[in-house]
């Protein structure tokens, strides 16, 4: 096997190697490595195929910008990743990855093809198919795009790991750990800030880390020396925290960011397990210094693609952190000093190779020590085209003519086994921009800089353009003072030597003898557009840049265009001749690199998705098997099944026991607001629209509560305790919304009424009891409670004591029977039902759920808040114009009452529904109709509520339909998939229209 | 992720409060004597300002008291908080 590890560095530990699986395949590797350098060490390229053309593409960086190289980790069901980027994954004892984006393998790949049928594939071909026929779109378009598409796989099965979320609060937070952000936080921190110092690699240092180039040096030594030592320093800083594998996935507003640590990432599979894998920081932090750097830009020129061209950088760092040569036989093609820094490097390690510069000539140190060192420079050239299938093998180069428009003289080839490319660097400008900052644009050497620091946030070092260490620790040195106000003397005497860059030229899209319909300049690799594709894009009219993005998907992979969106902007600006500032830039949203799913969910998993409410009697309710219904976050008894029954028997024979003699309902999940003050009365005649002054002490009355826009809001029955306290009841769901919005007028409109108000809902416990026999159970519960119907009327209340404890006891009926309401402390809440349900045995107290209690109320046709409303119903609408007051000055809504609108006569309203078969049960949504041959047909309505009644024997159903009120006793159609349902539209009262059985 | 500074509590991260919109829209003493379209003004119009924006918060999930807040729009930055029944800072007009 080829060994490509040709020296030793600090980083890897040669003691402890290191087995893995790629594509199946065995290969060692070192601790210290990544999956990409150790797959280099095994003189590996060849890692995936392209989107589109699935052409073989090899490793291109050594970071997160790294398009090409993205795998699949791990195979189970349960825990593979997909799109992770091997120049970022940490190497590991037993790690398994394989290729994406290449069926059947990634030697042989059918949909190669592509490649040769490209012309086929233009820019827009995804939305150009759906201009074309239809039928080519279901049998060639659609099956083809769904073959060759798909980055990776998800797992099937829920993710076992452990995740994790944390707030924390710093003075100053750094984002990046090179050379400018270990002098900043390390400024920051001996001046008293609290400071938060974060890199999203294994250890800090940046690139400057394994510099050893002996023209850059400070205070004598060389650059990695002097920044090994500064790390050792701040280490020992006791104001500051470092946070190495973490990355910045999101900067928000108010210095608000979202970080993402590695936890376990790269450890083998057993010392993984019951640990935390990654953590997502929650930072806030009163000032942000953004020390990102900045990566190097490829070349776009014909065949740029293939394995084995990789950055010129990148080599250098393969080389010097990872003691591996991505070849024996280099080129590196350049337009500035940056890979002379690789070139001498390799030169040192006795690896051949060559130079070939855009520029017409340039000088500086780096130059100079590379001609004196033989190393041999071919300027003002360019690489024209490339060979070889899966990995470069050797290239063409042409002269470059005058104004580099095009070339001239005669083709050179020149073998190789891997080319460097280097078009200089981009800062990452991302975390500025994402916060809002904004951007100018610097056209000496085309890069976009942060426009403005503001008094909380500031980029220092190469992603604020500076490049050469001199500037990058002088401006930092000097921004930073000023940033936190301090006098820090650190580095007043620092003595920094470095090369300095004279020349600059740059090319975005470079010239070439071949048409360019011929040529394959790729400028996206991941998602394989072409200079090609960003000129048709152009041609058809295309010019805002969001456009021709997305016309053409550059830029829209897995690595959001790091490497290609200055590439498309410069093609795009001097293809329509304007400067390239003019043109702004995409935006870069968050996060910059992918998170998982695990990390932004963290604990909320599981039973901790959401808080589940149980009342006192749950314990109840679970031994006699109660099936649950959620409502908000309650559960509630939804039926109780016995004997094996399923629903509906279920619930036909709680709703026939509660109507024949008694049934117990657990209603503690309502909500409670207690309501005090001298003015609570006129507080609720302003809330509801009926009148409440005369309302005597221990009596109960139902409410209407609608929102200002008249709609109905919600109901239910509240109590005068005593003079100046009263106890609502608001619908289950409806609780918080209704004291926030009671809350709300109070503190707005109406400060001057005293009323308080407090949210009693969890405080006590309800049973509620309801049938002919209901009376002769309380009597067994409350034997010295006169429960005549004198004395304890429908709509009253009482305060009696069971065994010590107070109850209040509300005589008020949501089912039409004789019914009583017990409230109790929650405490006593499962002692209070199980005394219930015993007092209740001799006259078959049946339990019932929500179901039951439904279908009884709708026997009674009364409504459901969000069942038979829906926020477009009034009380008109309802039926219900008796519980609106003539009389009252005010209330929230009434004014909307009589716009134009809401007296409309053929508004949606409430009515019965009877199927002509009494036993053919409608379904909850159905629409109505009253012609099936009209079209189109026209749509009058739909049914609320439904339940076959085993008290009337027939079916029954609620239904707002248009003019609904006038329509009683007209037939009506029900349209089913396979057949239409006849009923009569009839009035909303099924049972006991005279209410006799409230006082049976 | 905006951090307001709750007239009652001081600091705290967007996520306990909730909006409530455009601030100082005083409800009718007597809408029964206001026209549909001078009810409906009340009631349904809002301005939605690339700006300066009065605003009304509720620290719903802290001291459930509502509160106006000065807001720019354009950066989202919080120029200022007052309480309620105050009148909004001049300078902001
Ligand atoms: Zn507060």
């Amino acid at each position: 096997m080829p060994n490509y590890r040709i020296h030793k560095t600090e980083y890897i530990d040669e003691t402890k190697r290191v087995s893995f699986k790629y594509d199946g395949k065995t290969y060692f590797g070192y601790e210290g490595d990544t999956l990409a350098s150790a797959l280099l060490a095994n003189g590996i390229h060849l890692v995936g195929r392209s989107f589109k053309y699935h052409r073989p593409r090899g490793i291109v960086s050594c970071g997160a910008e790294e398009p090409n190289a993205i795998c699949q980790i791990g195979s189970k069901k349960d825990l593979t990743e997909p799109n992770v980027r091997a120049t970022e994954l940490e190497l590991y004892e037993g790690l398994e990855a394989s290729s994406q984006n290449c069926w059947p393998n990634v030697k042989f790949d059918i949909g190669g093809i592509n490649n040769f049928i490209s012309p086929l594939i233009p820019a827009g071909f995804y939305y150009k198919t759906f201009m074309w026929p239809k039928s080519f779109w279901k049998k060639v378009y659609e099956p083809l795009i769904r073959l060759s598409a798909g980055l990776g796989k998800s797992p099937t099965e829920p993710d076992p790991d452990i995740y994790d979320h944390k707030y924390v609060h710093y003075d100053v937070l750094v984002i990046g750990g090179g050379v400018s952000g270990i002098i900043a936080a390390k400024m920051a921190a001996k001046n008293n800030f609290k400071t938060l110092l974060v890199d999203d690699k294994k250890i800090l240092g940046g690139s400057t880390i394994y510099q050893n180039n002996d023209s850059i040096k400070i205070d004598d030594k060389l650059s990695s020396e002097w920044l090994k030592n500064e790390i050792q320093e701040i280490k020992k800083l006791s104001n500051l925290t470092i946070k190495t594998r973490t990355s910045i996935a999101a900067y928000h507003g108010y210095n608000f960011l979202l970080a993402k640590e590695n936890l376990t990432d790269h450890l083998p599979e057993e010392k993984k397990k019951n640990k935390i894998r990654q953590r997502l920081w929650k930072i806030r932090a009163k000032k942000v210094v953004i020390a990102t750097g900045s990566i190097e830009r490829p070349l776009v020129f014909n065949n740029n693609d293939r394995p084995g061209i990789l950055l010129s950088n990148s080599i250098n760092k393969y080389l010097d952190y990872y003691g591996v040569t991505c070849g024996e036989n280099i080129i590196l093609f350049t337009n500035n000093d940056s890979a002379y820094e690789t070139s001498i490097s390799l030169h040192k390690k006795g690896i051949k190779n060559i130079i070939v510069d855009l520029r017409k000539s340039a000088s500086s140190e780096l130059i100079k020590q590379a001609e004196s060192l033989g190393i041999k420079i071919y300027f003002n050239h360019v690489v024209t085209n490339t060979f070889g299938y899966r990995k470069i093998n050797s290239l063409e180069i042409m002269k470059l003519s005058e104004d580099g428009n095009t070339t001239v003289g005669n083709k050179i080839r020149l073998s190789c086994d891997c080319l460097g490319m280097s078009g200089g660097w981009t800062p990452m400008v991302h975390m500025h921009t994402q916060s809002g900052g904004k951007l100018d644009f610097r056209d000496e050497d085309q890069v976009f800089l942060p426009k403005e620091n503001s008094e909380d946030q500031i980029s220092v070092g190469s992603c604020n353009g500076d490049f050469d260490l001199e500037n990058i620790i002088d401006k930092t040195v000097n921004k930073i003072n000023k940033f936190l106000d301090i006098d820090n003397q650190d580095y007043q005497d620092t003595n920094i030597i470095c090369s300095k860059e004279n020349d600059k030229r740059n090319i975005w899209l470079l010239p070439n003898k071949i048409p360019l319909g011929k040529t394959k300049c790729f400028i996206d690799f991941q998602n394989d557009s072409t200079a090609k594709d960003i000129k048709l894009a152009l041609k058809e009219g295309f010019r805002s840049i969001e456009h021709v993005k997305r016309y053409t998907t550059t830029g829209m992979a897995t690595d959001q265009g790091k490497l290609s969106n200055m590439h498309a902007l410069g093609i795009i600006a001097d293809t329509a001749g304007v400067k390239m500032g003019t043109l702004g830039t995409t935006t870069f949203r968050p996060p910059f690199t992918p998170l998982t799913f695990g990390t932004l969910v963290g604990r909320n998993v599981g039973k901790f998705f959401e808080v589940v409410r149980k009342t006192s009697m749950h314990e109840w309710h679970v031994e006699n098997n109660a099936e649950f219904e959620n409502v908000g976050q309650w559960k509630r008894p939804w039926y109780y099944p016995k004997n094996g029954e399923n629903m509906h028997d279920a619930v036909q024979r709680e709703s026939k026991a509660a109507r024949d003699s008694a049934g117990i309902l657990d209603a503690s999940t309502l909500g409670k607001i207690d309501i005090q003050g001298t003015d609570a009365s006129e507080f609720l005649n302003r809330v509801y629209t009926n009148a409440w002054s005369k309302l005597a002490i221990g009596k109960c009355r139902y409410g209407l509560m609608l929102n200002e826009d008249g709609m109905v809001y919600d109901d239910g029955v509240t109590t005068r305790i005593s003079e100046n306290h009263y106890l609502m009841t608001t619908t289950t769901g409806g609780a918080a919304n209704v004291l926030s919005k009671l809350e709300d007028y109070l503190q707005t409109e109406w400060p001057e009424l005293d009323v308080y108000l407090t949210s009693v809902t969890d405080h006590y416990s309800t049973a509620s009891i309801c049938g002919p026999n209901s009376k002769k159970i309380l009597n067994k519960l409350f034997p010295n409670l006169d429960l005549s119907d004198e004395n304890f009327p429908h709509m009253s209340f009482k305060e009696d004591k069971l065994e010590n404890i107070n109850c209040r006891i509300m005589r008020i009926s949501f089912t039409g029977e004789q019914s009583y309401e017990i409230n109790i402390e929650s405490k006593y809440g499962h002692s209070l039902w199980k005394m219930c349900i015993e007092a209740g045995k001799e006259f078959n107290l049946t339990p019932y759920g929500t179901e039951t209690m439904h279908l009884l109320r709708a026997e009674k046709g009364f409504i459901i808040v969000g069942q038979d409303t829906d926020g477009t119903m009034t009380p008109s609408d309802l039926q219900m114009d008796w519980i609106v007051s003539k009389k009252k000055f005010d209330f929230i809504g009434k004014r909307s009452l009589y716009r134009s609108d809401t007296v409309r006569e053929d508004r949606k309203q409430l009515v019965g529904l009877l199927t002509d078969d009494p036993k053919e049960i409608l379904e909850e949504g159905s629409q109505i109709i009253s012609d099936v041959k009209s079209k189109p047909i026209d749509m009058l309505g739909h049914v609320t509520s439904s339940y076959f009644s085993p008290n009337l024997n027939k079916s029954i159903a609620l239904a707002v339909v248009r003019s609904g009120k006038t329509m009683k006793g007209q037939k009506l159609i029900i349209p089913m998939e396979n057949k239409n349902i006849n009923v009569t539209v009839s009035d909303t009262i099924f049972l006991d229209k005279e209410n006799k059985r409230l006082n049976a | 992720m905006f951090l307001i500074n709750c007239p009652f509590c001081g600091e705290r991260d967007q996520s306990e409060f909730s909006s409530g919109g455009e601030a100082h829209i005083v409800r009718p003493k007597q809408p029964t004597e206001l026209s549909d379209d001078e009810w409906a003004e009340y009631l349904f119009m809002r301005k939605n300002i690339k700006g300066i924006q009065f605003e009304r918060w509720n620290h719903v999930h802290g001291c459930r008291k509502w509160f106006n807040v000065v807001r720019d729009t354009s950066n989202d930055k919080i120029l200022s908080v007052y309480k309620m029944g105050e009148k909004p800072p001049v300078n902001y007009k």
